[in-house]
């Protein structure tokens, strides 16, 4: 279930932590799952505890509680809105209804060609950026006008 | 701008996180300066409380205070962890700082385990963040090449290793016991206190937990000395401070002020009111802080005493400004949604709390408010309020609080009339996202 590729990554994440406390790496090695495999199923999380000596419902615990965590599958483009009040000032809400009408979908929900997952995300700390969105996780982009989303829509084939 | 900033206005330039930048505008002379004239750890912490240096993230601790906590004599391991978990609503000062001045905060890191005792470190950084915390792990590999890190740090006999935890999106993480559970591999949910950190923190360790903007202070007081510090702001509220300043401004962003600095210099630094609108409130410390009618806040000067003597908190210096074309409803809205959402549901009050106040605020910015809901709402804070483990119950119920304190008028017209008092096309064209035409 976990490729070689992830399993190293997740043992340099052990290796920062005290030796005892392979644990400590498990929001790492989630992500790193998340990353390789799109979302979190009940497998990848089985793995991730059996690598980790953990049992699955601890594992799972991390991965409910987290809001980056997918536990169901998302589009190639998870794209995460902030909407929160300092975002919302300076057009977050209106960003991300620009996002659902050019999608056609609605917060929590995927395009019927799989490409796209709208979600709204709350404070990014990057507020002085508004709007600002996230794009699967690590790709942040500021100062999103109605322009720059539909440049940013169009590179995401 | 001409203030005194030597956190972020000094690593403007070409590549100034890299290790060599850092090194050329004075980095990493605090540490040398420690080990060269083996200044003791009692006198390192003896300068931060020299200093005035308060904590940057939210409470305002004072930081030598925290430090002297630690049992420096306790044999076994002992941590100190950076909390760069920046989810406040409106903070985004901490970003910056590792996106421009990473050495500066790991500078600082080093010397609190020098002066505390301790041989690990850990900063946690927001999830949402992840380029900023790729170039954390990169200063660090930059720091361990230049034994800066590791064993016998520049030959001295001190070691200290440090290392970068990604977070995954959960602002509960933000309040330090979460922080060190999650570092554990568990949910976020805060531990009750006492025991603090200091005697029960990482691992059932003395930890020392504090702001990335604190520990990036630290350097600049060793070099220069606590007075001097301390003069750059004002009795009892030393140093300058990075304030992020969001909302309806034309220039949003991160000023490095004195504390003590007037918030209308702040609001001019900050480009002024976008397209020359009226001020209606700021929320001046984080959305947690209680709201400040206009009036209120043009008289402020920007120091815990102040915001503190006006009612409201300095928080982590995240300034947020609202114009007239603002609801001030609406805005309570999202603020309550985000704490409901946000709750980590460990304690009663607080995670049904939180979900009544959403629901309730819901229903008046909806037109289905009813004539007691003020009250209704008093009540619930009242019964949130010092009722949970950690803050976050009472960071959801001052706003609602404030809010309701300070523009009630505003609601109750929302409640008997079902609509603003602010017309939505009013509220459309303020956040600037739709061109005028």
């Amino acid at each position: 279930m976990l490729s070689q590729e992830s399993r190293q990554q997740i043992d340099r994440e052990i290796a920062k932590y005290p030796a005892e406390q392979k644990q400590s790496a498990v929001m790492a090695a989630l992500a790193i799952v998340q990353m390789e495999q799109g979302w979190l199923s009940t497998e990848a999380i089985e793995a991730v505890a059996d690598h980790l000596g953990m049992a699955p419902v601890a594992v799972y615990e991390v991965a409910s509680f987290y809001n980056m965590y997918d536990l169901a599958p998302v589009g190639k483009y998870k794209i995460t809105v902030c909407t929160n009040l300092p975002c919302a000032l300076s057009g977050g809400v209106h960003a991300a209804d620009y996002l659902k009408q050019k999608l056609g979908v609605g917060f929590n929900e995927t395009t019927p060609d799989g490409r796209f997952t709208l979600k709204e995300g709350e404070c990014m700390g990057a507020c002085g950026d508004a709007p600002v969105m996230l794009v699967n996780n690590v790709r942040m982009c500021s100062f999103m006008q109605p322009e720059q989303i539909d440049s940013l829509l169009g590179e995401c084939k | 701008m001409g203030t005194l900033g030597f956190i972020l206005e000094a690593a403007e330039g070409e590549r100034s996180w890299r290790l060599a930048e850092y090194v050329k505008r004075g980095g990493y002379d605090a540490l040398k300066k420690i080990f060269s004239e083996k200044i003791p750890a009692d006198q390192v912490v003896g300068e931060l409380k020299k200093s005035s240096l308060r904590g940057r993230g939210g409470a305002g601790f004072p930081t030598g205070l925290k430090w002297s906590f630690m049992p420096r004599q306790f044999p076994g391991a002992k941590y100190v962890v950076c909390n760069s978990d920046e989810g406040e609503p409106g903070t985004f000062k901490d970003r910056d700082i590792l996106r421009w001045n990473p050495h500066m905060v790991i500078e600082g890191m080093i010397i609190a385990g020098y002066a505390m005792g301790c041989q690990r470190g850990y900063n946690y950084i927001h999830g949402e963040i992840w380029d900023i915390y790729k170039r954390f792990e990169e200063a660090l590999v930059e720091a361990r090449a230049a034994n800066l890190l590791g064993n016998n740090i520049l030959g001295s006999d001190f070691s200290f290793e440090l290392q970068a935890h990604h977070g995954y999106g959960a602002y509960i993480c933000g309040e330090e016991t979460a922080l060190l559970e999650s570092i554990e591999g568990k949910k976020g949910q805060p531990r009750f206190k006492p025991p603090f950190p200091a005697s029960y923190g990482l691992y059932g360790k003395p930890t020392t937990i504090n702001n990335t903007e604190t520990f990036a202070s630290v350097p600049y007081i060793i070099n220069e000395g606590g007075d001097r510090f301390l003069e750059l702001g004002k009795p009892n509220n030393g140093g300058t401070k990075l304030f992020s300043v969001s909302g309806h401004v034309n220039r949003p962003g991160n000023f490095e002020v004195p504390m003590g600095t007037p918030f209308k210099d702040l609001l001019e630094m900050a480009g002024g009111m976008r397209g020359g609108r009226k001020l209606k409130a700021v929320i001046p410390g984080g959305s947690s802080a209680p709201v400040l009618p206009a009036d209120v806040i043009m008289e402020c000067t920007l120091d815990y005493d102040s915001i503190a003597k006006a009612g409201s908190m300095l928080g982590s210096g995240a300034v947020i400004v609202m114009d007239e074309t603002t609801c001030m409803v609406k805005a309570l809205e999202r603020l309550s949604y985000f704490y409901f959402e946000e709750s980590c549901g460990q304690c009663t009050p607080c995670r049904e709390g939180t979900g009544w106040l959403y629901r309730v605020v819901h229903r008046i910015e909806h037109g289905e408010g009813r004539p007691e809901d003020l009250d209704l709402l008093n009540s619930v804070t009242d019964n949130i309020m010092g009722r949970t483990i950690c803050a976050l119950g009472d960071a959801a119920s001052m706003p609602v609080k404030s809010f309701i304190k300070h523009f009630g008028a505003e609601f109750e017209y929302h409640i008997q009339n079902k609509k603003c008092l602010v017309p939505e096309d009013v509220q459309r064209a303020g956040s600037g996202f739709f061109k005028v035409s």
